[in-house]
């Protein structure tokens, strides 16, 4: 029952550094319904910039996180701007490539910069576990999931809340209709890009702590699973995302442990398939019918 | 009219062969070493995945994000049947034609039993789910260790592809395909991107024809897997991962979505730009992603659009020695 | 004869009942217009008679035959063609291939004869394309034909989705408000070719529209349809005195 206990605890931790790397990918799509195959390297970015501040310059955690999520809000931007901006109505799927090759260049920016044996991330969030009855938890664990939890409240309440946050909501629903409203639809989805990022980054770095690595390739698996998650709960819904990462954090956890672990990839893709196949639109999603 | 499909038959013909002759010319005078053969081969193998998967993605319209999934059902079945003919004493080619047709035939059915559930999703959502499924193939392969061999990998295969034998299959399946484009299916296959509603709307039995694409595709994605392996004689299941499917979709995408044409020269384009940029050691595969990035934003609809290249109207414009007939377009303009 | 026959056909969506004890007999080679205020169920009707949506009560026959629960493609070899109110062509496509996609069940070869290219192939696809340019002519667009459907003006446009249904072989045509987005010119050349259609092939029109000159102008017999529901149907003349139409459209 402990172990059970435990096993759940972990598939929460995990989950909820899927459901923020998820919302990223949800974000994106919701605004410009592009699947952006490089949220997972800019979470690799995150945790390779987490490394360098926290080894070079000897930042405490919380200054490092900070750090790290600027930047890759700034090289989120950047990409948007340089890449897919251009491509904006060009056919989807050429900006999907698109997205596919930032994703490339990314992970071999980082192999030519950084090389590409893992670098060990420094413990900077304390490891010693805090015991509640028979339960051993670890801090990083604690950590990932209390934080998890203050971002999504917090870009809960930005998008209900506030006017930008608003603006994204309406540039998502119809983009024709929001320029004649007077908003400024660029600048949206440049913000769109930069918040999703600096959650990518987030993710990125309380997985590389979690982990104790950082490498090149690291973003590929959990950016997958994350995307995994975001379709899951409905991509484009915010809820959505945040279920989906648990969901698919819980379910990667308890089958690694209590069935195989070289089968978890095949048991998350297939639940994958199941939720799709009975419900096309994701668990939280509304099915649409083409109108005749 | 008919003089005309005639005429463009035997350019084709003559074309095709011109081309044989010339690879086997400097083959044979080895300006073309064994390491330029094997490029060679993988450019026929990369043009056989890439034109299957545009008949899914491109003529379909369906986004398949799984076809690394049908090569490996291909590639290791073909493997199977190779190792179990191997003492027959058959001649090699004849051998692998059959591992191949057994290959093609299992991928086809996996691609119908897949196809069934997953063609009733429409854009993203297909992408995904074949996505999905194209992971879940290969974690399987993975975990079938006394079949496949696992993560080891599976070794001892017949090395029965050849540079004359892929290239001979590589042109059939092409013009295989290119036949199947110009009939009705092929036309009722196109409707479909192009309207399913309105397609329907004239008679045309949707769901059939979604899926009878969809299994083609995975048949020749399986007789690609199947080359692959009795090329490299040594199959991996890492290779058949997420960014295997990726790589083949950028060749479409590139070459143009529809156009088999388009394909065949994207394949030959970014099998050899990998290859060539190999002197740059690690910064290979960044000038890779980045030359692919700025081909997507100048052209973003791909090479050839969905337009085909074709060899008679292009003798036709070299010997008028004008591209645009100044008289036809007047005559557009009325 | 009915060539088509509703009876009591009705559809709910959740709680909403779109169309309730919708009752038409429509005779052979007759021209009917469904008219009724947006949002009436016009729409829906059409969807149901094609096999988009499956009524939740009520029977139609076609042609005699019970065509509920079968799939729009089934209903077309069946012989009922319709057209879209936002035209759906195949816009990639030239004008002549969105015929011959039409005549996609006419031709009979199988795939394999069609990769092959056997004697079949060649024979089908020549009769397939000469019928089908022969079928252009008719619509006087003969000099479109290698044209891409997208690049056609407008009311070819239409012409063009008119002549595809056609090309089907049916024995009724449903329009959905095949003059929305036309202009007066163009809305008077339609009523000729709706008028040169019936006669030309013989068939039964079903039309959907909003334009009252157009309506009035040609159809025989108009039906009346507001929330969901037939309100009146007969000929013009009893159409535009009837006072409950005149409610509908009008106001009090």
């Amino acid at each position: 029952m402990t172990l059970f206990l435990q096993q759940l605890i972990n598939g929460l931790s995990v989950g909820s550094i899927y459901a923020v790397i998820a919302l990223g990918y949800t974000m994106v799509y919701g605004i410009i319904k592009l699947i952006n195959f490089a949220h997972g390297e800019i979470m690799m970015m995150g945790a390779y910039f987490a490394f360098v501040t926290a080894v070079t310059i000897g930042m405490p955690f919380y200054m490092v996180l900070i750090v790290s999520m600027l930047i890759a809000a700034i090289l989120g931007l950047s990409i948007e701007y340089v890449a897919y901006k251009p491509l904006r109505n060009a056919p989807r799927i050429s900006a999907l490539i698109t997205a596919i090759g930032i994703s490339l260049f990314l992970q071999n920016l980082a192999l030519v910069v950084f090389k590409p044996e893992p670098k060990v991330m420094p413990a900077i969030i304390p490891k010693q576990p805090i015991l509640i009855g028979n339960l051993q938890i670890g801090t990083v664990t604690i950590v990932t999931i209390l934080l998890s939890v203050i971002f999504m409240i917090l870009l809960d309440q930005f998008i209900k809340k506030t006017k930008p946050g608003k603006a994204m909501r309406a540039v998502s629903q119809d983009k024709e209709a929001s320029i004649l409203m007077g908003i400024n639809v660029n600048r949206t989805i440049s913000l769109t890009f930069a918040i999703g990022s600096a959650l990518g980054a987030f993710g990125g770095v309380l997985y590389s702590i979690a982990y104790t690595q950082v490498y090149p390739t690291m973003g590929i698996m959990p950016g997958l699973k994350a995307f995994v998650a975001a379709v899951l709960g409905g991509i484009g819904l915010l809820p959505g995302a945040m279920l989906g990462g648990f969901v698919i954090g819980m379910i990667e956890t308890i089958s690694k442990a209590y069935i195989s672990s070289q089968w978890s990839d095949a048991i998350v893709f297939g639940i994958l398939i199941i939720v799709l196949i009975v419900k096309p639109t994701g668990i939280l999603g509304k099915n649409e019918r083409e109108k005749v | 009219m008919k003089d005309n499909i005639k005429k463009s038959y035997l350019l084709n013909i003559v074309g095709i062969l011109s081309i044989y002759l010339i690879l086997k010319l400097l083959i044979g005078g080895n300006v073309l070493n064994r390491y330029h053969i094997s490029i060679v081969i993988f450019i026929c193998i990369n043009i056989i995945l890439a034109t299957s998967l545009n008949l899914a993605t491109g003529f379909l319209g369906q986004l398949a994000l799984g076809h690394a999934g049908f090569m490996a059902v291909g590639a290791y079945v073909s493997a199977i049947t190779a190792v179990a003919l191997k003492s027959s004493g058959l001649p090699d080619t004849l051998m692998l034609v059959i591992s191949l047709l057994v290959a093609g035939i299992f991928s086809g059915i996996v691609g119908i039993a897949i196809g069934i559930p997953a063609l009733r999703l429409r854009g993203d959502y297909l992408g995904i789910i074949t996505l999905g499924f194209g992971e879940v193939i290969r974690v399987i392969i993975n975990n079938m260790k006394s079949i496949t061999g696992g993560a080891q990998g599976f070794t001892g295969i017949p090395r029965i592809a050849n540079f004359d034998n892929v290239f001979w299959i590589t042109i059939i399946v092409v013009g295989i395909l290119y036949a199947l484009t110009h009939s009705r299916q092929g036309r009722a296959i196109i409707s479909i991107r192009e309207d399913e509603i309105a397609s329907e709307a004239v008679g045309i039995q949707t769901t059939k024809y979604k899926v009878l694409g969809f299994a083609i595709a995975a048949f020749f994605a399986g007789i690609g897997g199947g080359l692959y392996a009795h090329h490299l004689a040594f199959l991996d299941p890492k290779t058949f991962g997420f960014m295997k499917s990726v790589e083949i979709l950028v060749i479409v995408v590139l070459g143009g979505m529809g156009s088999l044409t388009g394909s065949i020269i994207a394949a030959i384009i970014l099998t050899i730009l990998p290859e060539a940029l190999r002197e740059f050691a690690n910064y290979r595969m960044l000038i890779y992603s980045f030359i692919l990035v700025v081909m997507m934003i100048f052209r973003p609809q791909g090479i050839f659009g969905t337009k085909e290249f074709s060899l008679s109207s292009f003798l036709h414009k070299l010997r008028y020695n004008q591209i645009i007939s100044p008289r036809k377009e007047i005559k557009g303009d009325e | 004869m009915a060539i088509l026959q509703t009876t009591e056909l009705a559809i709910q969506f959740g709680g909403l009942r779109a169309v309730d004890n919708f009752n038409i007999s429509i005779n052979e080679h007759e021209l009917v217009g469904l008219i009724g205020p947006n949002g009436a169920g016009k729409t829906t009707i059409f969807n149901m008679l094609t096999g988009v949506y499956r009524p939740t009560e009520g029977d139609i026959k076609l042609d005699g035959v019970s065509i509920v629960g079968k799939k729009p493609y089934e209903i077309v070899k069946q012989g009922a063609a319709r057209t879209f109110q936002n035209i759906r062509l195949f816009k990639n496509l030239s004008v002549i291939d969105n015929i011959k996609i039409a005549y996609h069940n006419e031709m009979k070869y199988s795939t394999l004869e069609g990769i092959f290219r056997t004697k079949r192939y060649w024979k089908e696809e020549k009769k397939a394309h000469q019928e089908s340019l022969d079928f252009l002519k008719i619509f006087d667009m003969q000099d479109y034909a290698n044209t891409l459907a997208k690049n056609l003006p407008y009311g070819k446009q239409r012409k063009l989705e008119i002549a595809r249904g056609l090309a089907t072989n049916p024995k009724i045509l449903m329009l959905d408000e095949p003059a929305a987005g036309m202009n007066p010119q163009e809305t008077y050349e339609l009523m000729d070719t709706i008028h040169f259609i019936r006669d030309k092939f013989n068939i039964t029109i079903l039309l959907i529209e909003h334009d009252m000159n157009l309506v009035m102008g040609i159809c025989e017999r108009i039906v009346v349809v507001d929330h969901g529901k037939i309100i009146a149907k007969g000929l013009p003349e009893e159409i535009k005195n009837n006072p409950d139409v005149i409610k509908v459209y009008l106001g009090e």
